[in-house]
């Protein structure tokens, strides 16, 4: 066996560091890019945009200028679109959440009739094409009168099976059946039982579900494009969207070009900003019970 | 019973049927009983589940099952609405366009997903190894786009690609070489593939990392004791070990591949040549859909879509499977 000597070793360590850091570099430099380019270009005027080299900066430098054609831009639409997205966002979030987490509770610690076989379905569904559901949930909504209300968006967003899954495997392994006896024996009902032991225990995969739900709808996009017809209610995917195809087809002219840009970098920064302080939540219960 | 009521009545009625009743009655009562020994709170685990059934059954089950009795139907003109059986789904199979969707997303699919899945792997082995500088860095990093959505990634890639004021084309003109024509005919399914490459490969790297974690440093130190260099320890331990997550990263991709709609949507916008309203199977529906508003042969094109994912999912993980076994043992 070869026995490396403590100083070839420690070099050879330090290369192989040196290596792997450059080319985890490259990625992020490649990982970066857009955002970089999104940063510059939205501190340019439209002439600017087309006349100079896209990754570096142009005078005119007016980013508090573009922000206020934003925000003014069809009598302040994009704010709207703004305080719609976070509305449907924040509403799916916390619901499915809560939702997620009884059902993932109630199949982790009670037994009753049909618990596997409506696990499997639920499992299942996961497979659905969502957009598959499409279709069928506009119709069934125009026929219920809900087209074209945040309702239409924040209903179907609320079922997230994946949720129930990693509900239940996180109280299944988090919260000890003994607990829960001794609450009961101490004469509390199940609602008291599931609001005060089961879910503060169950915190980590609530925050879980509630960020993984909290991005779906906030990136959701065929959904609402779908189900939504007036602006006012488009989420700030939809509204982006028709901007830029506005501004492709030139319709709009060119004034639209640094409006989307300056769009997409406000609607990104303040999602950035909440995975980076939340990172430590995007860790082990994504996961949960994938080995073993 | 239309009896006046008052309890008599009532009473009198119990009485005379008591001798027939009571045995069966006894026999459920008892079957109650026993039911609630064996499942004692089955009431409240329903209660704990009815929000997320109502939902499950009004927003997923019900709207798969109105799809598919839309997919049986057929609207005319002249005819109005007639049963058309399995005519609309014969139709999806010889459509032209249906085949073209799906052709280009199995074409993109075998390139993509493995070089974004081997990528996510390698940085994913690399950060829970520690053998580089500034790991929080390049772990968040690498995740941030995840955070972009994908429509607005598109959008971005798209000004990037553009060959009006796109750097590239920028790049390429100072240098007097010719424009890489990112959305043209011929590369427009790699453009694609790299805006989904970008967006997930961090996403899939946390899983993959946080799978990592959970692999038993012992076996990794014993390993390494016993004279085996990083790259085997990663090839021989630690991959193995946390295959069943990788055969998720996978499935979940193909499953996200064969229903890509919002890239190549906000594609259609600068180059409507290429893209056509067949250009992915979902494009197709959704075109079919609501431009055309033919909703039934929409439905049918859905459920056939739907079929293809379970079925390659099933071929991913069969094949996962057979894989796996051989190496076990």
């Amino acid at each position: 066996m070869a026995i490396v000597a403590p100083r070839r070793y420690v070099e050879r360590q330090r290369r192989v560091r040196i290596i792997t850091t450059a080319l985890l570099g490259l990625f992020l430099l490649y990982t970066f890019l857009p955002i970089y380019y999104l940063l510059v270009s939205s501190t340019k005027d439209d002439t600017a945009l087309f006349a100079s080299f896209g990754l570096w900066f142009a005078p005119p430098f007016q980013p508090f200028t573009n922000l206020h054609n934003l925000f003014t831009f069809q009598g302040g639409v994009f704010s709207r679109w703004l305080f719609n997205t976070a509305l449907y966002a924040i509403s799916t979030a916390v619901g499915a959440a809560i939702i997620c987490c009884a059902a993932g509770y109630a199949f982790a610690k009670f037994l009753f009739p049909g618990r596997q076989s409506l696990f499997a379905i639920i499992l299942g569904s996961v497979m659905v094409p969502r957009t598959a559901l499409v279709i069928p949930i506009f119709l069934l909504l125009s026929q219920i009168g809900l087209i074209d209300t945040p309702l239409a968006v924040i209903l179907p967003s609320l079922v997230f099976p994946l949720g129930v899954y990693l509900a239940r495997v996180y109280a299944e392994q988090a919260v000890p059946d003994e607990l829960l006896d001794a609450a009961r024996i101490d004469g509390s009902g199940e609602a008291r039982i599931f609001a005060r032991v089961a879910l503060p225990i169950m915190q980590p995969a609530f925050v879980t579900i509630l960020l993984l739900s909290f991005v779906v709808t906030w990136n959701n996009y065929f959904l609402p494009l779908v189900v939504l017809s007036s602006p006012k209610w488009f989420p700030v995917t939809v509204g982006l969207a028709v901007w830029f195809q506005q501004a492709s087809a030139g319709s709009g002219g060119q004034a639209l070009f640094t409006l989307v840009i300056t769009g997409a970098l406000v609607s990104v920064l303040p999602v950035v900003l909440l995975f980076v302080s939340l990172q430590r939540y995007w860790r082990g219960d994504l996961s949960v019970g994938a080995v073993k | 019973m239309a009896a006046p009521k008052s309890a008599t009545p009532t009473l009198n009625a119990r009485n005379a049927a008591g001798s027939d009743v009571a045995p069966a009655a006894r026999v459920g009562l008892l079957a109650v009983r026993r039911r609630r020994r064996r499942y004692p709170h089955a009431l409240a685990a329903y209660l704990f589940l009815a929000p997320f059934l109502v939902l499950f059954v009004m927003f997923l089950v019900g709207p798969l099952f109105y799809a598919l009795n839309l997919s049986v139907w057929r609207e005319t003109l002249v005819g109005g609405r007639s049963f058309a059986g399995l005519a609309n789904y014969a139709d999806v199979f010889a459509d032209e366009s249906f085949w073209r969707g799906i052709r280009n997303m199995l074409l993109f699919g075998v390139f993509q997903v493995p070089i974004m899945l081997g990528l996510a792997l390698i940085f994913a082995l690399v950060l829970d190894a520690g053998t580089t500088y500034a790991k929080s860095l390049f772990r968040i990093g690498f995740f941030l786009p995840y955070a972009v959505p994908s429509v607005i990634a598109a959008l971005i890639w798209g000004y990037l690609y553009g060959p009006s004021f796109g750097p590239f084309t920028q790049a390429a003109n100072a240098l007097g070489w010719a424009p890489p024509m990112f959305l043209s005919r011929t590369l427009m399914l790699p453009s694609l593939a790299n805006i989904v490459t970008w967006e997930f490969t961090g996403y899939n790297m946390i899983i993959l990392y946080s799978a990592l974690q959970a692999v038993p440093k012992d076996v990794i130190e014993a390993a390494a004791i016993d004279g085996a260099r990083p790259i085997r320890v990663a090839r021989s331990i630690r991959v193995p070990l946390i295959a069943p997550t990788i055969v998720l990263t996978a499935i979940f991709s193909v499953i996200g591949t064969l229903q890509l709609f919002n890239e190549p949507q906000l594609m259609l916008a600068i180059a409507p040549d290429v893209i056509g309203n067949d250009y992915t199977p979902n494009i197709y529906a959704y075109t079919t859909g609501f431009v055309n508003q033919q909703y039934n042969y929409a439905a049918a094109i859905s459920f056939v879509l739907g079929a293809f994912v379970v079925i390659i999912s099933y071929a991913v993980l069969f094949f996962s499977n057979r894989r796996q076994t051989p190496a076990a043992a």
